[in-house]
């Protein structure tokens, strides 16, 4: 029963930087019903005014190929890339993590920082704001270890990718 | 050489430019100064409408009858929010239309102005493209690719919102042909490979129908040529949706009729039963295929369309392809008659055996009055007394739309204008407005109910103002007739609000109106004033009296497969599942 069942996929979509374009995008998926577990939006292409969009989304295979074929009809998309299956991609996601306390817990929020490589980039004698890049299962690893320790608030960018090799999209 | 003027001047010169000869609008303060250039020419010809909602299925209607987009001219706020159901129409079923709405200035936007609507926001989800012009300097290119975007590929409607300074603001003009769109390019060839793979299904059917839809009227009649080319050369049966009538003839043999909720029996049963169905330009719509998991389950599925998110939507199929129904026929012929196997004649006979068995149970019948004009008689008598090739056929929405689409038959394409995926009531009226605006000589009818005649009944004073002699043929049964069927099968006869109360006297009501009200309600006297209607020079209310609560059979009920159809013996013997009750 593969056409029931669910899978995740990260698609890419270039469009034309123009006022209204994420709009457009982003009714298409609420309009008919389709999720979006992260997104992420920057121009690429300051000189030719391009956007680059990227979608988490989940789905039958028959859900997401829909996903697709609606997106690409949109009229400033110029592509529309699924990262999951056309490519072999590097997923990365970007994670800004205040946690505040003192003593023991402290000290533990600063060891585990460093045994996941993230990078302290505020300070005060109460609390740390760590930048921590990676997976998405490395952030949310990371953000559930600092729970108990003074969490107390997270910002990420949601997920961008791109494919391995020279091709581009 | 480019030449400067000023936005509204722009608007229309890239009108003329586009060969618009008739738009259909509403003036107020956001768009003067576009009206006040119209009243400077003489290219465009501007009918004025009663309502917003009417300018858009007028130019549906237009565009329907024609095959050119139809053009729309509305002011900001109300007049935008009242074009919205006429866009959507214009959207589900794939109507050319450029619809230019005024807004307030462009500093002003934001503001809650007098008359701000945000009418991009609004529209963006019943719209195949909308714009906002920034700047006087983009309108020009705009309007071009507003045209191009809605003529081409899946046709739809367009709106371009153009805030008052702008249509003031000086800019340079740019011609037509100086724009070529940066990202939207829709393909029209059908891939090679995948035609040739539909041939092999098709050379080897046993079972075979054609199933036919709104697409190849949109792709023109040269394609609907071919169409009747390749079906007579393959001996096939042929079915079409109700938005596809008059793509094939109605009175060829190997035409069974429409399909879906309430068409014949033998379309339904042979698109069940068949082991190679041939789809183009239709689009699985839920009218057509009944329950899903139960939808011609033995057949392999051949889907022509522009469009690449209609196929494999609801439904998969084997051979997929994406281009212009008359593009892809054109090739299929083309590979079709280069092969050295053709399809087997006495498979096919035995097929036609099976079909013509079908037919034989002969659904549409009706139990006939002889004092109450029956519904269905009075289409039959309408269609007998008007049939012609200068007749173009509107509806409302409901079981008046039904009944024609099961015995008014055509014989060409663009004769038949409906709303088939929103189902606007409403729509019938201001659409036969647009078809005469378009035909000024032909016989321009609405088949309509007295419920959806109401809903849009004050263009009769557009049609009587610009002597647009639409005939309104109201069968008049006093219920909101599919509403009374529904609640009748599905609830237990509670009429819950679907009596049409307080009727007007509709003879009077056209008088009201300057035109002529015609009443019938004895099937004597039918004919004779069917014929005084098509001899009233001018518009005519037909208050057709007939049966109040006649059913529309042969029905699919909802949540229903195609071999489950109700015919219209056995209506005491309706049940509908549980979920069947849940689905509209």
């Amino acid at each position: 029963m593969t056409q029931k069942q669910i899978f995740s996929h990260t698609i890419a979509i270039l469009v034309d930087n123009e006022a209204g374009v994420l709009a457009r995008v982003i009714g298409l998926f609420s309009g008919r019903g389709y999720n979006i577990d992260s997104l992420a939006v920057a121009e690429v292409d300051g000189q030719s005014h391009l956007s680059r969009i990227t979608i988490v989304t989940v789905g039958t295979p028959m859900v997401v190929e829909q996903i697709k074929a609606q997106l690409g009809r949109l009229v400033p998309v110029h592509r529309v890339v699924d990262l999951t299956v056309e490519a072999e991609s590097v997923e990365r996601e970007l994670a800004l993590i205040k946690v505040a306390g003192s003593g023991e817990n402290r000290v533990e929020a600063l060891r585990l920082s460093e045994a996941f490589r993230a990078r302290v980039v505020d300070a005060t004698p109460g609390s740390f704001v760590f930048e921590l890049t990676g997976r998405k299962e490395k952030l949310d690893a990371f953000i559930d270890l600092m729970r108990p320790i003074g969490l107390q608030e997270v910002s990420r960018t949601g997920v961008v990718a791109i494919s391995r090799g020279p091709e581009a999209l | 050489m480019s030449e400067t003027m000023t936005g509204a001047q722009m608007v229309l010169k890239a009108l003329a430019e586009h060969g618009v000869e008739h738009m259909f609008g509403y003036p107020g303060g956001a768009v003067l100064p576009i009206y006040d250039e119209l009243f400077q020419q003489e290219q465009v010809r501007h009918i004025l409408v009663r309502h917003e909602q009417g300018a858009t299925h007028a130019a549906e209607g237009y565009a329907r009858s024609t095959g050119k987009p139809g053009v729309v001219l509305v002011t900001s706020g109300p007049g935008a929010t009242n074009a919205v159901t006429g866009l959507t129409d214009a959207l589900m079923d794939s109507i050319p239309m450029v619809c230019i709405t005024g807004q307030v200035p462009t500093h002003m936007i934001g503001n809650d102005a007098f008359q701000e609507a945000d009418t991009v926001g609004i529209t963006r989800p019943c719209t195949k493209h909308n714009y906002l012009v920034q700047s006087v300097d983009d309108l020009a290119r705009i309007i071009h690719e507003a045209f191009h975007v809605a003529t081409t590929g899946r046709p739809g409607p367009v709106v371009i919102d153009i805030p008052k300074d702008i249509q003031f603001a000086t800019g340079e003009y740019v011609a037509k042909a100086s724009v070529r769109h940066k990202t939207y390019h829709p393909k029209v060839k059908g891939d090679l490979e995948a035609i040739n793979a539909a041939v092999d299904l098709i050379v080897n059917a046993k079972k075979p129908i054609f199933y036919t839809g709104g697409g190849m009227i949109n792709s023109g009649p040269e394609a609907c040529q071919l169409l009747r080319d390749f079906v007579k050369m393959t001996g096939f049966p042929i079915t079409s949706t109700l938005m596809g009538l008059g793509a094939f003839p109605a009175a060829d043999d190997q035409w069974l009729g429409m399909l879906g909720m309430h068409g014949t029996y033998e379309a339904n049963m042979a698109m069940h039963d068949c082991d190679v169905m041939i789809n183009i330009g239709a689009r699985f719509d839920d009218r057509i295929t009944g329950r899903l998991d139960a939808f011609s389950p033995n057949s392999k599925k051949i889907h022509v369309d522009i469009d690449p998110s209609s196929i494999n939507k609801t439904v998969m199929v084997d051979v997929g392809i994406i281009g212009d129904c008359g593009h892809v026929l054109e090739d299929m012929i083309r590979v079709y008659k280069s092969r050295a196997s053709q399809p087997d004649k006495a498979v096919l006979g035995a097929w036609w055996t099976q079909v013509n068995a079908w037919r034989g149970i002969n659904c549409l019948s009706f139990q006939d009055d002889k004092t109450e004009i029956k519904p269905q008689y009075a289409v039959q008598r309408l269609y007998e007394l008007t049939k012609g090739p200068n007749t173009y056929i509107t509806t409302e929405v409901g079981q008046h739309q039904m009944w024609a689409a099961q015995f008014y038959r055509f014989e060409e394409p663009n004769r038949w204008m409906t709303s088939g995926g929103l189902g606007t009531m409403g729509y019938g009226i201001p659409a036969a407005v647009g078809v005469q605006v378009a035909h000024p000589e032909a016989l321009v009818i609405d088949i309509a109910g007295e419920a959806s005649a109401l809903m849009t009944m004050q263009e009769l004073s557009t049609a009587v103002q610009y002597r647009l002699p639409i005939k309104i043929f109201i069968l008049n049964n006093e219920y909101m007739g599919m509403v009374r069927q529904w609640q009748e099968l599905l609830h237990n006869g509670r009429y819950s609000s679907s009596y049409s109360e307080a009727l007007p006297d509709f003879v009077k009501l056209a008088e009201a109106y300057g035109a002529t009200g015609i009443r019938a309600s004895d099937p004597a006297e039918l004919d004779a004033a069917i014929i005084k209607m098509m001899e009233t020079p001018g518009p005519v209310i037909f208050d057709c009296v007939v049966t109040k609560n006649e059913n529309c059979y042969p029905m699919i009920p909802s949540g229903a497969a195609h071999n489950e159809m109700i015919l219209g013996g056995d209506a005491g013997s309706v049940s509908v599942s549980d979920e069947g009750r849940v689905l509209v």
